[in-house]
């Protein structure tokens, strides 16, 4: 029972993280490697509106989510819709921002800034205390989880079918030249998509991070996660990312309650093989290994 | 020509979202003989070639050479088996010369083993195949870079990457596009030479004055079906294959 | 409106177009011209320990390091179309197995250097090979992973001296010797590179980045032909962490540092992508540099990176197709 709960939470963990990435591969086709160095970014700078600016929680999370759609902004406008079209630049060049941010923030010793070293950086949680269900005791952060995970999802859905930004992405996600025609702009939707990704790997970030603490090292981790889970479920396919989350959370807690918790990483990269090998396109990927372009 | 075609297509089938692109096609191609696939723009035909050479899974149906049943088959185990096609859109590897664009395929397996191991120098044998189908060796020409070529000597490069991986089957893209009327002159005889050295060719195209000097068979796709199959001048006097070229005439 | 149109023409120094084909060997002032920069570049390679002092010879050894990593990385990108994010992977898998085999066999460096660069490349080649078949972003991904899960991994089994590492390994015999042994190598790696991309292989190679599906089309498998390219690439990449381990005399989880992956991409972009020996410059310049800002932590990676940025977006031809352009063509303003 124990393992219910937990591998859902664990599974709703791995799709708010790797949602954010999905969503901006299928409708810009660019790998965000940013994505994990914008959630530890949110966590931090949460972290600095509260103690050190001495705001209240929920604006110090609102600010921070928009300083980082605005970053996701500014890598788009700035750096990557220069190098559309050229792949090898520009996983090049996310892969260096990621950097950037990822190794700025364990900088110190410049102009005053003590970078952001050890293990004292923690998030409360925003409710405490734990709640038993089903006799399995489980911290109301973790149901604050699953349950802002489930509201974001379902938001996100309503996002894409009902409103003219959403559907103009799905649209550019399908057929980019399609709709473009049809006067979808792509660097607009392009930008738009980096910004709602980065705000969500922000969400992600403040609602996972109370579980534990905040450490740059993490934002490597999140971004392996997020990858792995989309090549699980397939590139550019949402549906997916949100299966492919929880056939990695349930796996990874079941190994973890039988064989200890060193072996999830093992699982994690066995389970990437295996999909390469056998179902490359993921689990609900649409797109044949090598996308038939004649 | 035998009675067993070399090539024979039966029940293809390809979808693309909710698109049928192509709808339950069938036709043989027999050896040695000049098989013409016309048809309207988008009706499926480069599709078509696609399926047959692996490019694409079919949803459905099967395809035979010579025998056996190549679905599925990735595409240069298809070409190394012999069937080879062009391309419609060109991109040859334009930094490179353009007797350098054969070397890929003269390193494949199919012509390491038909030549038993003693091709020789690979860089002669790719100028001698360009000077056959026309690039003027005095003048330099299989020495210019690629990209520098123009349209016509584009389109016999393409013929060419076919050429030297010495295939039995070449279904041809769309050779003609694009090309003047001198040009598509000087393309003729080439392919009639490729008939008579035993080749069987398979051509998708839209000039069919100039398919019809060549072809002895054609067949005629629209909206991914396949509407005729026969001698040309039967199948053009079709009503169904005047209705897709011409329109009906009447209003629906 | 008449406004007066200037473009920028380039046209081929008149030395350069008498050195097309065989008649560069039509005189000594041809020759020359196609020869001095590979002179300088050897001879200069050659008598740089000379001119330096202790310190700077050991960077010198770790920016070889650097720079044979750069040359495969843009081997990859440029002439195979596979972008390598995971550079690390290679060294720590030749440093694992040079360092694992002289630690508890304790064979000499001579034996385990060779070893390792074969049994590294392997090993690499083996654990990309489920993505060779794919398309090029999954390359990018795995590469990128492959090195964090590394460490994971020896982190959870405990393999290996696990966070600590093995010290106490053989080094090598003394400073001239560490030089000299991976300028040997850089020198060998470049050349044979560079001859190796004009060889059938290479072009095969050339043909699936321009074109993967019209080489499909021409019989060719290019899974089989990339493993080839991945293995050759490793090699080189393995070499420079055996020789590293042995540097040291050290082995631990930093030999997959995010470092090895990162400063050879910089360094490629700013040498040159393309050009082979662009990157090894790249390497040689960028090296010292962050050795000098050692005291600062992390803030050198930021520096590659913004540096890298800049050229990319900027200057992305890099230093050597700069110069080498330069060195071919002149340029002049012209009416149109």
């Amino acid at each position: 029972m124990d393992i219910l709960i937990y591998g859902t939470v664990n599974s709703i963990v791995f799709a708010l993280i790797a949602v954010g990435f999905s969503l901006v591969y299928g409708v810009s086709r660019i790998p965000n490697f940013a994505h994990g160095s914008v959630y530890v970014l949110v966590g931090f700078l949460t972290w600095s509106f509260i103690n050190d600016l001495k705001l209240n929680y929920a604006l110090a999370v609102l600010i921070s989510l928009i300083i980082a759609s605005i970053i996701g902004l500014i890598i788009y406008r700035f750096i990557l819709i220069r190098l559309r079209g050229l792949p090898t630049s520009e996983i090049i060049a996310s892969f260096a921002v990621s950097l950037i941010i990822l190794e700025g923030l364990r900088m110190q010793g410049i102009a005053g800034f003590k970078g952001f070293i050890g293990p004292f950086y923690v998030l409360q949680p925003f409710i405490d205390g734990k709640i038993s269900i089903f006799g399995v005791f489980v911290d109301y952060q973790r149901l604050v989880i699953i349950a802002g995970g489930v509201v974001i999802l379902v938001f996100l859905w309503v996002f894409t079918h009902h409103t003219k930004t959403g559907l103009s992405l799905r649209a550019i996600a399908q057929d980019e030249q399609a709709a473009m025609m049809l006067g979808v702009n792509s660097d607009r939707t392009a930008m738009i998509s980096l910004a709602i990704g980065s705000a969500l790997a922000g969400l992600a970030a403040v609602l996972i991070l109370p579980l534990g603490n905040i450490a740059a090292e993490q934002g490597y981790r999140v971004l392996v996660y997020a990858l792995a889970v989309c090549i699980i479920g397939g590139l550019g396919s949402w549906a997916g990312t949100i299966l492919a989350s929880f056939v990695l959370g349930f796996s990874m807690i079941t190994s973890t309650a039988l064989f200890g918790a060193l072996w999830e990483n093992v699982v994690l990269i066995g389970t990437i093989i295996l999909i390469l090998l056998f179902k490359p396109s993921g689990l609900m990927g649409k797109q044949k290994e090598l996308e038939e372009r004649v | 020509m035998d009675k067993d075609p070399i090539l024979r297509v039966s029940g293809l089938s390809k979808a693309f979202g909710g698109v049928q692109a192509v709808h339950d096609v069938s036709f043989d191609l027999f050896t040695g003989e000049v098989l013409g696939i016309i048809g309207p723009n988008g009706a499926g035909k480069t599709t078509l070639v696609n399926l047959i050479t692996g490019f694409v899974t079919p949803d459905s149906g099967s395809v035979l050479y010579k025998g056996k049943n190549i679905r599925g088959f990735q595409p240069h185990k298809i070409a190394n088996l012999g069937l080879v096609r062009t391309f419609q859109v060109m991109r040859p590897y334009h930094s490179l010369a353009a007797f350098k664009n054969l070397i890929v395929p003269l390193n494949s397996p199919r012509v390491r083993r038909t030549s038993g191991g003693k091709l020789g120098d690979r860089d002669s044998v790719a100028i001698d195949i360009l000077e056959e189908i026309g690039f003027e060796r005095d003048a330099r020409v299989p020495y210019k870079t690629a990209g520098s070529l123009p349209l016509g000597y584009l389109k016999r490069l393409e013929l060419a990457r076919c050429i030297a991986l010495r295939p039995e089957v070449i279904l041809c893209d769309e050779v003609f596009s694009g090309l003047s009327m001198s040009e598509i002159a000087s393309m003729i005889p080439l392919l009639e030479k490729l008939q008579m050295e035993g080749i069987t060719i398979m051509m998708i195209e839209h000039r069919l004055r100039e398919l019809f000097r060549l072809a002895d068979r054609v067949a005629v796709i629209n909206f991914g079906r396949k509407l005729a199959e026969g001698i040309p001048k039967e199948v053009m006097e079709r009503e169904e294959v005047k209705a897709a070229y011409l329109g009906t005439g009447k209003r629906k | 409106m008449a406004e007066k149109d200037r473009r920028r023409k380039r046209l081929d120094r008149s030395i350069k177009v008498r050195c097309e084909g065989l008649y560069a060997v039509s005189s000594w002032r041809e020759m020359g011209f196609l020869a001095l920069p590979r002179l300088l570049l050897i001879l200069g390679l050659l008598f740089l320990p000379l001119t330096l002092d202790m310190y700077w010879q050991r960077v010198l050894c770790t920016a070889g390091i650097y720079a044979l990593l750069a040359l495969s990385f843009d081997f990859l990108a440029e002439y195979v179309g596979l972008v390598c994010l995971g550079g690390a992977m290679f060294i720590g898998f030749g440093g694992y197995t040079s360092g694992v085999l002289n630690s508890y066999f304790e064979w000499s460096p001579v034996v385990t250097i060779p070893i390792a660069t074969l049994g590294g490349a392997v090993l690499s080649t083996l654990v990309l090979i489920p993505c060779l078949r794919l398309r090029g972003i999954y390359f990018a991904i795995v590469s990128f992973m492959l090195p964090l899960f590394s460490v994971y991994i020896i982190i959870a089994l405990g393999l290996f001296g696990s966070t600590e590492g093995i010290s106490a390994l053989d080094t090598l015999p003394n400073i001239w010797v560490e030089q000299y042994v991976i300028i040997g190598a850089i020198i060998t790696a470049l050349f044979a590179i560079r001859r190796l991309v004009n060889e059938d292989i290479g072009l095969i190679f050339r043909g699936i980045k321009d074109n993967d599906q019209a080489v499909r089309a021409s019989g060719i498998s290019i899974t089989s032909y990339r493993i080839k390219a991945v293995f050759i690439a490793s090699l080189i990449g393995s070499f420079a962490g055996a020789y590293l381990s042995h540097l040291y005399g050290w082995l631990g989880l930093s030999l997959f540092a995010m470092d090895f992956s990162i400063l050879p991409i910089a360094a490629s972009v700013m040498g040159g992508m393309g050009t082979l020996v662009g990157p090894v410059i790249g390497a040689i310049i960028l090296t010292p540099m962050s050795e000098a800002l050692r005291g600062f932590g992390q803030l050198r990676v930021v520096l590659y990176c913004l540096v890298l940025i800049g050229f990319i977006l900027y200057k992305p031809e890099g230093l050597m197709n700069y110069l080498e352009r330069k060195y071919h063509q002149f340029e002049r303003w012209e009416e149109v």
